[in-house]
Formats: C-alpha cells, sequence, structure tokens
C-alpha cells in the first residue's frame, strides 16, 4: 500500500461514485418494476423524478471515468521511481495483476457511460420515454462493472509495495519477447499504421453513407470499435517510435507526457470520443424503433456518426502528422 | 379549449392521511372567455387550476389541450406547454426580492432558449403597455402594490400565453387596486386570451367580464 | 435546436442569485478555499523538496560503497579503492571524507565534507549561508568547533556559500583534509565511503553484485535505490498529511451536504417561484450545476494561489515541523516553484470532484419540489 495524494483522491472519488450508482440501481430496479407512464399515480411521478437523479449521476460518471483515466495513469507515471524496474506508467500498473484491469475497465465503462447518455437523451426526446426499461436494465449492467473496477483500483492499489521488481516499457512492449504488450509491439509497424488509417477511412465512407441514407448504424458501430482497438495497436507498434524518434520505445503512455505536447491526451480522447459515439449510433440503431422519436431519430444518429467520423479523421489526421513529422526513419 | 374528464386528485395515497383534493371533476373551459372558479378554501380550487394549468398531473382522469390528450405527459414535457400556453399570476404576486421589476418578469422566459436581449425587450413592451416602464430598472421589494400586481402579470405574459390563470389575484388587495386589476384583466380578454380565476372576492365574481362561474366544494363541482 | 443561450441565461441568473446573496455563500465559499489552500500546500511543498532532493541526486555518484561492521557503518579503508578501480565498467572512484558536526551552541547538525580540492589549505573553513545565518558570521571571521576530545579548533571563514538549491548546501561546511582528520580524530589510510561512477547504467546491479563478492563486509547504496527512499519518503509523508487532513475533507463534506439541502425559507420560496412561472427540474439542477462550478472554482483557485504564495514566499511555514527534516538551520530557505498540471489535477480529483458528487443528491432534492408548491403555500 502506498499512500499518495492521487491515489487517495483517485480511491475516495472510486468509492463516492460507486455508491451514488448503487443509489441510481436502486432507483433504476423501480423503474423497471413499476414504470407506467400513463398513470399519475405518485408512485410513477416519483419515479419520474428520479430519472432526473439518474442522467445527472450518469453525465457524472461518463466525465469523471474519463478523468480518472487519465489521472491514473498519470498517477502510475509518477510513481515509477518507487518500483525497480519501471521507467513510466507502464511498469507501474504492471506491478501487480490489477493494473492493466483497472485501465481496460475505465476506458469500457466510460464507453458503457457514453451509450448510456446517448440512450438516454434520445429517451428524453419523446414523451412516452420508450426506451426507460432498456436504459435502465444496461444501468444495471453498468453499476456492477464500476463497482468491479473499484474494487480492482483498491486491490491495485493495497497490493502495490516498492520492493516488487517489474518491467518498464522498454521490456514489456519491446519486440522479440512473449506476452500481449510484446505482441502488440512486433506487429509490422507500417502494415498497422495501414489498418489503422484504412479502418478510419472505411469509418469515414460508412459514416456517409450512414449519414446519407439513414442505416448501418450497427455496421458503423463494430467499425468504430475496429478503429479505437487498431488505434491503441498502432499507438504501440508504429505511432510511439515515431513520436519518441527511438524504433524500440513502444510505451503508449509516455506520449502523454509535457516532453510530447501532450498529444497523446488528443489521440486518445479523439479515438474514445469517436468511438462512444460510434458505439451510441449502434445501440439506438439496434433498438426497436419507437414511433414518438420518428422524427427525432434520424437527426440524432446522423449527429453522432457525423461527430465520430469526425473525431476519427482528426485522430488520423494527427496520427499522420506525428509520423510525418518525426525524424525518425524506419 | 380545456377539457377534464373524470380527474381525480389524491395526496398520501395509500397513508392513513390519504386525502382526496379532487373527485371525478369533468368540465370544459371556452377558449377566450373568462372562467371563474369559486369555492372556500381547501374546495380543491388550487388543485383544479394546478391540472388545468398542466403544473401537476392527475392521478386518475383525462385531460385534453386544445384537442391533445396531455395526462401522461411528463413533467419535462408538460413544462414545455405550459411555458407556451399559460400564464399564471399568484396570489401573493410571488416576485423575487432583491432583483430588479424586469428581471422578475424576464426570468420566466430564460429555460426558453431565447437570447437575453429578445427577452428584454419583450418583457419592456409589456410593461410599457401595463404602464410601469419607468419601473422596469427598481428592485422588487420596493414597488408598491398596485406596481408589483402590473409585475407579476407582466410576467405572466412575456411568453405570450395563450391562456391566463390566476390563483385568488385580488385576496390581499384593497377595493381600488381589485378593480384595477379586473380592469386590466378586461384588457387582456379583448386581445383574445382565455382567462382562468378562481375566487371567491365578489368583485371579481360579479364583474361583468366573468362569462361563466363554477363552483367547487369537496373537490366536487357544484 | 441547441443555441447555448438556455445556459448562458441561466448562468447569468445564477451569477446574480450568488451575488444577491454572497452572505450566505461566504462561509462555504471561506471554508472550501481553506480546505484546497491546506491540500494544495502539502502537494506543492512535497513537490518542491522531492524536485529539490532529486536535482542534487542527479549530481551525486551512481554507486556509494559503505563498510559495515556488526550492522554499523564503518571507515572504509582505502585499498578497497584499489579493488574497486579494477572491476570492469567503474570509470572513476573518488574517496570521500564527510560527516556530521553537532553544535551545542546552535543545537543543530551540520555537514562536514572535505571537497576533492580544498584550495584555502589548512585553518580555513567554507560555510553554508545557514550556518552564516545562524552564528551571524560572514568572510574573514573566526568560528571555533570542538574536537571529541573537547578541544577546540579555530578556522577562519574563507567563504560564504550561495546557491541557488539551499536545502543541501546551508548546512554545508567545507574543510581541508587535514582540519577534517584532525577535528574527527580520524586515522590516516581510512575514508568515510567511497563514490563509484558508473558510464553505463545498466551495468550497475552486476557492478554492485561483483563488489559485494570482493569486498563482502561493504554495502553498494545505488543512486537509484536513494532516489526511490525519498520517493518514498516524500510521498508517504505528503499521503500521511492527506490522509490526516482528510478528516478536514470529511468534515467539509458534511458542511457541503448541510449547506446543499438545508435550503432557507427565502432560497426556497425563489425556487418554488420559478418552477411555477416554467421552470423545469432540468433548470433548475443546471442552475444548481453553476452554482456550484462558480463557488468549486473561485475556491479552488484562491486555495491554489494562496497556497503557492504560502509555500514560495514563507516556504510553508504552517508545515514546518511536520514535512522537513531535523535541522534549525532550514527555516529560511527559498523552495523553488514547482507546480505542475498532475498536483493540480490531484488537487482537483480531492477537492472539487467530491464536493460535486455530494452535491448532487441535494440539489436533485431541490430541482424536484412540485411547480404549484407556491399555490399552497
Amino acid at each position: 500500500m502506498i499512500l499518495n495524494p492521487a491515489i487517495i483522491a483517485l480511491a475516495v472519488s472510486a468509492f463516492i461514485i460507486t455508491l451514488m450508482l448503487a443509489y441510481a440501481s436502486f432507483f433504476g430496479l423501480r423503474i423497471i418494476r413499476h414504470w407506467d407512464i400513463t398513470s399519475g399515480s405518485e408512485l410513477q411521478l416519483r419515479l419520474e423524478r428520479s430519472t432526473y437523479l439518474i442522467s445527472v449521476i450518469l453525465s457524472n460518471v461518463l466525465v469523471f471515468q474519463l478523468a480518472s483515466l487519465f489521472l491514473f495513469i498519470f498517477t502510475a507515471d509518477r510513481m515509477h521511481t518507487l518500483f525497480v524496474g519501471a521507467m513510466c506508467a507502464a511498469g507501474t500498473l504492471k506491478v501487480n495483476a490489477f493494473g492493466y484491469p483497472v485501465l481496460a475497465f475505465k476506458a469500457a465503462n466510460f464507453l458503457l457511460a457514453f451509450v448510456w447518455l446517448v440512450i438516454n437523451s434520445a429517451d428524453l426526446r419523446a414523451s412516452d420515454y420508450p426506451y426507460t426499461k432498456i436504459k435502465y436494465s444496461l444501468l444495471l449492467v453498468l453499476a456492477p462493472l464500476v463497482a468491479l473496477e473499484s474494487a480492482m483500483l483498491g486491490l491495485y492499489v493495497s497490493g502495490l509495495s516498492p520492493d516488487v521488481i517489474t518491467s518498464c516499457c522498454g521490456t514489456l512492449f519491446s519486440e522479440g519477447k512473449q506476452g500481449v504488450g510484446s505482441g502488440l509491439a512486433s506487429f509490422d509497424p507500417h502494415a498497422s499504421l495501414a489498418v489503422f488509417i484504412g479502418l478510419v477511412c472505411m469509418a469515414c465512407a460508412l459514416g456517409a453513407y450512414a449519414y446519407l441514407k439513414g442505416r448501418g448504424h450497427v455496421a458503423y458501430s463494430v467499425v468504430s470499435l475496429a478503429v479505437l482497438v487498431s488505434g491503441i495497436v498502432a499507438m504501440i507498434s508504429c505511432i510511439s517510435p515515431y513520436v519518441y524518434e527511438l524504433p524500440t520505445h513502444h510505451c503508449p503512455f509516455c506520449v502523454l507526457q509535457a516532453e510530447y505536447g501532450y498529444t497523446g491526451y488528443v489521440f486518445y480522447l479523439t479515438l474514445l470520443i469517436g468511438t462512444g459515439s460510434g458505439l451510441g449510433a449502434g445501440a439506438l440503431g439496434m433498438l426497436r424503433p419507437a414511433e414518438s422519436l420518428s422524427t427525432v431519430l434520424p437527426a440524432v444518429l446522423r449527429g453522432l456518426v457525423a461527430w465520430s467520423a469526425v473525431m476519427f479523421a482528426a485522430n488520423a489526421g494527427i496520427t499522420l502528422y506525428l509520423v510525418g513529422s518525426s525524424n525518425l526513419v524506419m | 379549449m380545456i377539457e377534464l374528464k373524470d380527474v381525480t386528485k389524491v395526496f398520501n395515497s395509500g397513508r392513513p392521511n390519504e386525502f382526496a383534493a379532487l373527485r371525478g371533476i369533468t368540465m370544459s373551459i371556452e377558449p377566450l372567455k373568462v372562467t371563474a372558479i369559486e369555492g372556500p378554501s381547501g374546495s380543491g380550487k388550487t388543485s383544479l387550476l394546478s391540472i388545468v394549468g398542466c403544473m401537476s398531473r392527475p392521478t386518475s382522469g383525462r385531460v385534453w389541450l386544445d384537442g391533445r390528450e396531455i395526462t401522461s405527459l411528463p413533467e419535462r414535457f408538460l413544462t414545455g406547454i405550459r411555458r407556451k400556453t399559460f400564464g399564471f399570476v399568484f396570489q401573493q404576486f410571488h416576485l423575487i426580492k432583491g432583483i430588479t421589476a424586469i428581471e422578475n418578469v424576464m426570468l420566466a422566459s430564460y429555460p426558453t432558449g431565447e437570447s437575453r436581449p429578445g427577452i428584454r425587450k419583450r418583457a419592456l413592451d409589456i410593461l410599457g403597455m401595463l404602464g410601469i416602464r419607468e419601473k422596469a430598472e427598481s428592485k422588487s421589494q420596493w414597488l408598491s402594490g398596485g406596481e408589483a400586481q402590473r409585475v407579476a402579470i407582466a410576467r405572466a405574459l412575456v411568453n405570450d400565453p395563450e391562456i391566463l390563470i390566476a390563483d385568488e389575484p385580488t385576496a390581499h388587495l384593497d377595493t381600488r387596486l381589485s378593480e384595477e386589476f379586473m380592469q386590466i384583466f378586461m384588457r387582456l380578454k379583448e386581445d383574445g386570451r382565455t382567462i382562468i380565476i378562481s375566487s371567491h372576492d365578489p368583485i371579481v365574481v360579479n364583474s361583468g367580464i366573468v362569462d361563466s362561474v363554477r363552483i367547487i366544494r369537496d373537490g366536487v363541482l357544484a | 435546436m441547441f443555441t447555448g443561450h438556455r445556459e448562458r441565461n441561466i448562468l447569468e441568473f445564477t451569477l446574480s442569485s450568488l451575488l444577491r446573496r454572497r452572505g450566505k455563500h461566504l462561509a462555504l465559499v471561506v471554508i472550501y478555499t481553506a480546505l484546497v489552500f491546506l491540500l494544495a500546500s502539502v502537494m506543492f511543498f512535497a513537490g518542491s523538496i522531492r524536485e529539490e532532493a532529486s536535482i542534487v541526486l542527479r549530481s551525486s555518484p551512481e554507486i556509494i560503497l559503505q563498510k559495515m561492521i556488526a550492522g554499523r557503518q564503518d571507515l572504509v579503508p582505502m585499498r578497497y579503492a584499489e579493488v574497486a578501480e579494477k572491476i570492469r565498467g567503474v570509470q572513476r572512484v573518488s574517496p570521500r571524507l564527510w560527516g556530521y558536526y553537532y553544535s551545542p551552541a546552535t543545537k543543530s547538525n551540520y555537514t562536514l565534507m572535505v571537497p576533492d580540492n580544498f584550495s584555502y589549505g589548512d585553518g580555513h573553513i567554507v560555510i553554508g549561508n545557514g550556518i552564516a545565518r545562524v552564528m551571524s558570521a560572514a568572510k574573514g571571521d573566526r568560528i571555533s568547533l570542538l574536537s571529541p576530545e573537547g578541544d577546540p579548533l579555530t578556522f577562519i571563514i574563507a567563504e560564504v556559500m550561495d546557491s541557488r538549491s539551499e536545502l543541501i548546501s546551508s548546512d554545508l561546511m567545507l574543510v581541508s583534509e587535514g582540519d577534517f582528520r584532525e577535528l574527527f580524530d580520524m586515522p590516516e589510510g581510512y575514508v568515510t565511503d567511497l563514490a563509484l561512477s558508473v558510464k553505463n547504467e545498466k551495468e550497475l546491479s552486476t557492478i554492485a553484485r561483483k563488489l559485494s563478492e570482493l569486498l563482502p563486509g561493504t554495502r553498494p547504496v545505488l543512486r537509484d535505490e536513494i532516489l526511490r527512499t525519498y520517493d518514498a519518503v516524500f510521498n508517504w509523508r505528503a499521503g500521511l498529511m492527506i490522509t490526516l487532513l482528510g478528516a478536514s475533507v470529511f468534515a467539509f463534506a458534511i458542511f457541503a451536504w448541510d449547506r446543499a439541502s438545508g435550503l432557507s425559507a427565502e432560497e426556497r420560496r425563489e425556487i418554488g417561484i420559478l418552477k411555477a412561472v416554467g421552470w423545469e427540474t432540468s433548470d433548475i439542477i443546471l442552475m444548481k450545476f453553476w452554482e456550484g462550478a462558480v463557488i468549486s472554482l473561485s475556491s479552488f483557485l484562491m486555495g491554489m494561489v494562496f497556497a503557492y504564495l504560502h509555500v514560495y514566499f514563507t516556504s510553508g511555514a504552517l508545515f514546518w515541523p511536520v514535512l522537513k527534516g531535523w535541522s534549525v538551520l532550514y527555516p529560511e530557505f527559498r523552495l523553488l516553484p514547482h507546480v505542475d498540471l498532475y498536483s493540480i489535477f490531484t488537487l482537483f480529483f480531492l477537492t472539487v470532484v467530491p464536493y460535486t458528487l455530494i452535491t448532487i443528491i441535494p440539489s436533485w432534492r431541490t430541482a424536484t419540489m412540485d411547480p404549484d408548491e407556491v399555490m399552497r403555500a
């Protein structure tokens, strides 16, 4: 266990967020059981009021997940000096088995909260609240996941002890070794970059189709998930060596540091927001079309797809700029 | 045109202090007319006004506004309709202290998403029409009773509603101010607005502008 | 369509309401600011010391070789230097003479060192400006130090060091080798420890292993290990402080909750009016959000500015006893400014995030007031 202000901050906020989601789930469960929009009973009025609270809580969860994702990486990076062998966040996260899962959960819960809020905002546009039950069922999925994330954060933090010898990004993400990180790093850099850019182009094309025809949103969301994955792979195998101008340095976290102009934030933010909007569009496309939404839904979907495609295009632009402006030749 | 069918409103349902404020109200309110709702306090007047004015939902029964059923609309939508359709004048005017008269008028328009200069211009016009434009920048707590009453009316008018609802508007006014109030309402009626007043004040009920009087007692229309 | 006017209108109304009731919010802002101030002071302070220490350590040798007897540090025979020099990868071995001198007069510890080439010769001394201050001595003055037997040894002050990084140099005294040995009665052929410079960082652990094989009874101390220990200590101390302050964070949270849920009759009436004239629950929630944002941001900024002033102009006078070292010489040193995105981010998470989360439920309760409540009053 290491007492560090940032760790305390992360743990306390995760605890509060988990409690609030538990509270929200309690209301969510009651909504699933008793929701009847046609009724004017006091119970129904109370349930409708609780929907405001749940929306506010979820918006906060979304912002919190994103901010804490970066604070978590930041903290891990700062703590690397405490661990033998760690040279940046990559090593600190490797200190015990929970570091990387926490990170993955934070990203996944961010995306889930994003999808939830997309469904919520569509739902609130129709006076019969057509997606209410789906929405609160999804909440009952999200809440345990966030609780699990907080528990893992607790395990990660309590398992941090300074005598652990860990590996640094140099070994974690170096070619020719075993393990997921090394596997990602040993991809052919130019092929992985090409796959990523290709997927972004595909997303843009499919996005244009969905935008114009109002169809293909589910396919778009699948592609946007692929863009996210290929983006991370490309970052590890190709973009990071170009950014650091070191052919062997494959760390996906160092790029978040000030030395590289915080370009990492722009890269990951555009990627995450683009994917979130894409998944949101897919989720709305997958839901049973509600008659009451028939006038507003197409505009909502168009907005999401356009926003997502713009984010991806911006991300690809930044990536190509980083690679193009690097002094490294591979 | 507002229609109510078999409307009931129950408070604290299922508990020992359960109490039905409205019991099976069926009525319709004619457009462009002045309807007075008369009844002693505790008769269900306020509950009825609040359901008619889309402020709350009935426990059971149905309500139509211009042919559209609004009974099961959630608050989010009901408020939108209320803002566009109804203007309210309350018993004690309920102006917010510490801000100016014009701000009190404007704040009813803030959530509509209109820009401030536009709202301000309209608010000034309405204050001008009511003859208190020069009081626009006075703090609301320094206004005289008559001025406060006009500011309250201006606030009810700022979103240009078709229907005005006044809840016991003359309860705290002397005779002169009460008559003045009725004159203003006369003008508003002539402008083509529907007016609903709850009152048991003879100045209101017996004034020439009221087209129909409905009497409510113990939550039932007489 | 989204025009942003609704948000702006409500923000402007919120600001005017806040100003109208500034007396009521003053207590909250003062307490909030004080909390941010305390936490920010701890973090900035710890950050500066950490930075200071790492500046010092950057120039220190990669390996320090100590001799141990019965688990205690002992003098190192000079011949060890020859052994160490022969290990592959060791660039240079410098024997070091240094130690602490306790001055009963000022009740403080000084660090006494023999520099590589002391140009002033025997009988002269160079002192740090912290010592100069405490002794109110200047260049050219004479000072005496006592040997273990109690014999005074007099030195002429040849120079007062004026260094940027005062943390290390303020309690430092530099003397010649002869004087050092005489003062501490230290035999020839022995030194305090050996400093080894190593070119390739990757060979550090191999060299350390070889040293303990060739010279059993010695302890090689790696620079990285020192850095790690420093970091752990500073982080731990700051964490401990934050945990202690956690009680105040908790108290603040309760206060904030109480503030947000206990509305005055006047405020309740106002929100009732707003709802009655057509504000919707989410409009009131937005208003409450703006209110919290304005209070949080102003308190956060003020607290940070005060903390900055506190740490960099008074050198964190409030935490002296807790966070800093042992010597009474430190009081006047000026810390190098060290505020980074990370500390700001962490502070934000320690104060604004809990405040925001805690006020969600009370402001929702307020916002869901019945719109017809004012008619029933």
